[in-house]
C-alpha cells in the first residue's frame, strides 16, 4: 500500500497500520470512494514526536449521562426500541489496555433514522433519542454504555441498498498514530454480506473484528441485552514513554 | 500489529456525535504566540468541494512543545493552548481553524520545520488520510525530513500553505485535494 521513501533514522519499513485488515481507499462497490480515493501511494515515514504524541483526555471530558443514550436526550419519556448495553476493552497493538481512551459514539434510532438534516429516510425521529454519546475507558481499558439497538436504513449506493444496523465509534488512544474511527455491527445480520462498507475490509478475520458478540453475562434481566466489542488501536503506547520520554 | 481493528468511514452523519461548537478554536486570550487562521477547501477527484469531510489537527504550541508525556519538555508546554482541533467542512467544502503558528519540533536528526499534522475523514473514505501543513517562506523547510521525503517538487508543494494577504490575522490557505492532478501528499507511518 505505502511506498517507502528513504529516511535517515528510519527504524523499519513496515507500516504501523496492518494493511491486511485495514480497508483500501478505493473500493468501487462503495461508490463514494471512487472520486475520494487518493491515487498516489502513501509515503511511508518514520514516526517522530508529532506522531508519538496526541490529545489526552480525562474525566472532565465526560458528563454524567454521556454514556447512557436512553437518558441523555430525554424530552418526555424513554426512547423507543430494544435497550442494549455495549461493553468491551480498548487495547493497544501489544495487547495492553488503554486507560482514559475517549470513545465518541453516534448512531441511528430504532427506526433507522439519524437526527441529522441530511438524513432523508422516511422514518420517524424519536424525540427522546439523540443518538450521540461519549465514554472514557477505565484503568483496565474497559468501557460501557447503554443505548437502543439501531435500525437498518436505506442508502443510495446501489439498487435496494440497506446499511446493516451499526454504531459509529470514534476512539482516541494516547498517540496521533492510534486514532481510529470505525463501526460496530451486530452478530448474525444477513445485511452484512451485502454491505460494501463492511466488505471494504479486505480480510474475513478483519471483518469479524467489527462484529460485536452477544454476551448473556452482560445482559441484565428484565432490562437490556448485552453485547461485547473490543477495540484494538494501532500503535504501542508504551514505546515512546519508555524509549523517548 | 496483532488484532488491529479495521477502520470504517465516518459516513455522512458524523456531525451527530463529533461536531461541537468551538472545536476549531485552539486558543484563548492567554495563549502564547502568533495567532493565525488556517482555512481551505477539501476537493474530490472531479474538483468538486467535499461538503461532508471532517478535519482533525494536532500541532505543537508556539514553543514547539507538545503537552504530552512523550515530550520531555512537557512541563514548559503552554497550558492555554489546545494542540487538538476539529472542524467539519461546510456546503462549499470549506473549513477554518484559529490557532497559533507552531514552533519547530525536534526530529530524529535535527529539527522539523513548523507544521500542523492533519487528518481527513469523510463519507467515501473507508480510512482517514494523513497529511501535514507547512508554512511558506520558512527557511527550516529546506532541511525538514518530511518535506525531503517527497522528492517531486510539484507534489511537495501540496504540503505548503499559502499566505493570504489583507486579513486582520495572518491567514494561511491550505486546500486538500483527495485525488487528481494536484492530489495532496498523504502519509503512512512505520512501526
Amino acid at each position: 500500500m505505502a511506498e517507502t521513501a528513504y529516511q535517515p533514522g528510519m527504524r523499519t519499513r513496515r507500516s504501523a497500520l496492518d494493511w491486511t485488515v485495514q480497508p483500501p481507499y478505493l473500493h468501487p462497490p462503495y461508490r463514494g470512494t471512487v472520486l475520494r480515493a487518493p491515487k498516489n501511494s502513501l509515503i511511508l515515514l518514520p514516526q517522530s514526536l508529532s506522531e508519538w504524541t496526541g490529545p489526552l483526555y480525562g474525566e472532565s471530558a465526560i458528563r454524567p449521562l454521556d454514556n447512557d443514550l436512553t437518558r441523555n436526550a430525554t424530552v418526555n419519556g424513554e426512547p423507543l426500541g430494544e435497550r442494549i448495553i455495549v461493553t468491551g476493552r480498548v487495547l493497544d497493538d501489544a495487547g495492553r489496555p488503554v486507560p482514559n481512551a475517549l470513545i465518541e459514539i453516534w448512531q441511528a434510532n430504532a427506526a433507522g433514522r439519524y437526527r441529522h438534516h441530511r438524513d432523508e429516510h422516511p422514518s420517524p425521529l424519536d424525540p427522546n433519542f439523540s443518538g450521540a454519546g461519549r465514554v472514557l475507558t477505565d484503568q483496565q481499558g474497559q468501557y460501557r454504555f447503554t443505548s437502543i439497538r439501531p435500525g437498518a436504513y436505506p442508502w443510495l449506493n446501489h439498487d435496494n441498498a440497506w446499511r446493516p444496523p451499526h454504531i459509529h465509534f470514534s476512539v482516541f488512544g494516547t498517540q496521533f498514530i492510534s486514532r481510529l474511527v470505525t463501526q460496530m455491527y451486530f452478530p448474525g445480520d444477513p445485511l452484512l454480506a451485502l454491505d460494501p462498507i463492511f466488505n471494504g475490509v479486505p480480510d474475513e478475520k478483519g471483518r469479524q473484528r467489527l462484529v460485536a458478540s452477544y454476551d448473556h453475562g452482560v445482559t441484565q434481566p428484565v432490562w437490556a441485552l448485552g453485547y461485547r466489542f473490543d477495540v484494538v488501536l494501532c500503535g504501542d503506547r508504551m514505546t515512546p514513554f519508555e524509549n523517548r520520554g | 500489529m496483532s488484532n488491529q481493528t479495521p477502520s470504517q468511514t465516518v459516513g455522512p452523519f458524523f456531525h451527530v456525535g463529533l461536531i461541537h461548537a468551538g472545536q476549531e478554536i485552539l486558543v484563548n486570550e492567554h495563549t502564547r504566540g502568533q495567532r493565525i487562521l488556517v482555512r481551505g477547501r477539501v476537493l474530490d477527484g472531479a474538483g468538486a468541494p467535499v461538503p461532508d469531510a471532517m478535519l482533525e489537527i494536532w500541532q505543537a504550541d508556539a514553543g514547539g512543545i507538545y503537552n504530552h508525556p512523550a515530550d520531555p519538555r512537557r512541563a514548559q508546554a503552554d497550558p492555554d493552548f489546545s494542540s487538538f482541533g476539529r472542524a467539519a467542512t461546510d456546503p462549499n467544502g470549506e473549513y477554518q481553524f484559529k490557532t497559533v503558528k507552531p514552533g519547530t519540533v525536534p526530529g530524529d536528526d535535527g529539527q522539523q520545520a513548523p507544521h500542523i499534522n492533519l487528518r481527513v475523514f469523510a463519507r467515501g473514505m473507508l480510512i482517514h488520510a494523513i497529511t501535514r501543513l507547512y508554512f511558506p517562506d520558512e527557511t527550516a523547510n529546506d532541511t525538514d525530513p518530511v518535506l525531503a521525503a517527497v522528492p517531486d517538487p510539484g507534489r511537495r508543494s501540496t504540503l505548503l500553505a499559502s499566505a493570504v494577504p489583507g486579513e486582520d490575522l495572518p491567514t494561511y490557505q491550505f486546500d486538500i485535494v483527495l485525488q487528481g492532478e494536484k492530489e495532496t501528499v498523504f502519509f503512512d507511518f512505520s512501526e
